[in-house]
């Protein structure tokens, strides 16, 4: 499969999509305010669709966001209910839901993701400096 | 002669401006476009401000959480744009203020009169929810909601209430017969 790799800025996050069994990678970290939400995260989304129709034995993404705004928490959702899609199927899947020690907002906004999706999160939490 | 007169009216007018800036201890003002760039420019001029300020990281991060979802309301929503055929880039106003107990951020644009009724409804629904019917609203609509055209996905009013946990304060005032030009007022307690 076709690897992502996407440079994070100061408005989009680093995306890798990388199904290589040997050493996958599946993450997305930094900041998420795109010009234009949908056109950013679509291949993301397309990718996954692709990745569900033979995953991996255990599929893991790993979100770690300092922040992203409503536009982006929508687009979260969709990916998240691509991984619930493939949960559905019998597939092992995990989110790691990363977030600063002292960012009370990002830990909750990771729960309540946990309660909308029927996907394995497990929450992490990281010091920052 | 003209343009003396001319120049003394425009003196008189930045100090009167400058007068009322510090009378409503507003440290950052703004009219015009609100593009991307600008949206983002301003955000993180606020954190950089902020900063200096030695506040909480917590803070930090809602103070600039607010501007962005304010800013792009008014690129969004605002009736008045100079390329109308631009999905965002509306015109408006932006207001910073800080007193001792908190920030404010205030923004105001055109909206058409017709708009106002459901802009209404949904500012009082947020207005008179508690921190757990918010919590119910914001996953009820993030499950039923679709992207609009202009990439809105109808959550920032809650978003800014659920972090700030301060009401929103906001008014419509008349332009004309079409047009009413709506002032809305996020506060983020220092405090808290």
């Amino acid at each position: 499969m076709q690897v992502i790799r996407i440079e994070g800025t100061d408005d989009t996050p680093q995306v890798i999509l990388d199904a290589n069994p040997n050493n996958p990678i599946m993450e997305i970290s930094g900041r998420s305010l795109p010009e234009d939400v949908v056109s950013f995260y679509e291949p993301i989304l397309e990718w996954l669709e692709e990745y569900s129709e033979s995953p991996l034995e255990k599929t893991i993404l790993n979100i770690k966001l300092e922040y992203f705004n409503t536009a982006s928490s929508k687009l979260l959702l969709d990916i998240l209910l691509k991984l619930e899609d493939m949960a559905d199927d019998g597939k092992d899947v995990l989110v790691r839901w990363h977030f600063p020690d002292d960012d009370e907002d990002m830990e909750e906004a990771g729960e309540e993701y946990e309660d909308i999706v029927e996907v394995p999160f497990e929450q992490v939490s990281y010091t920052i400096d | 002669m003209a343009d003396t007169n001319k120049n003394n009216i425009d003196l008189d007018f930045v100090y009167d401006f400058y007068t009322k800036m510090k009378n409503n201890n507003v440290s950052f003002a703004y009219e015009g476009e609100i593009s991307h760039e600008i949206t983002k420019v301003f955000s993180s001029l606020a954190e950089s401000h902020i900063a200096i300020d030695n506040e909480s990281n917590s803070l930090k991060r809602r103070v600039f959480h607010v501007m962005i979802e304010s800013l792009q309301n008014i690129g969004k929503h605002s009736g008045e744009k100079i390329d109308k055929n631009s999905p965002t880039d509306g015109q408006g106003i932006f207001f910073m203020s800080k007193t001792k107990n908190e920030y404010t951020i205030t923004t105001g644009n055109s909206i058409n009169k017709n708009m106002i009724p459901n802009l209404k409804t949904k500012l009082e629904a947020i207005n008179s929810g508690n921190k757990m019917s918010l919590k119910k609203l914001y996953k009820e609509k993030i499950k039923k909601g679709r992207l609009s055209e202009k990439g809105g996905a109808g959550l920032g009013f809650i978003d800014i209430v659920r972090k700030t946990e301060q009401k929103l304060i906001y008014s419509f005032l008349d332009i004309n017969e079409k047009k009413s030009y709506f002032v809305l007022t996020s506060t983020i307690s220092r405090t808290k």
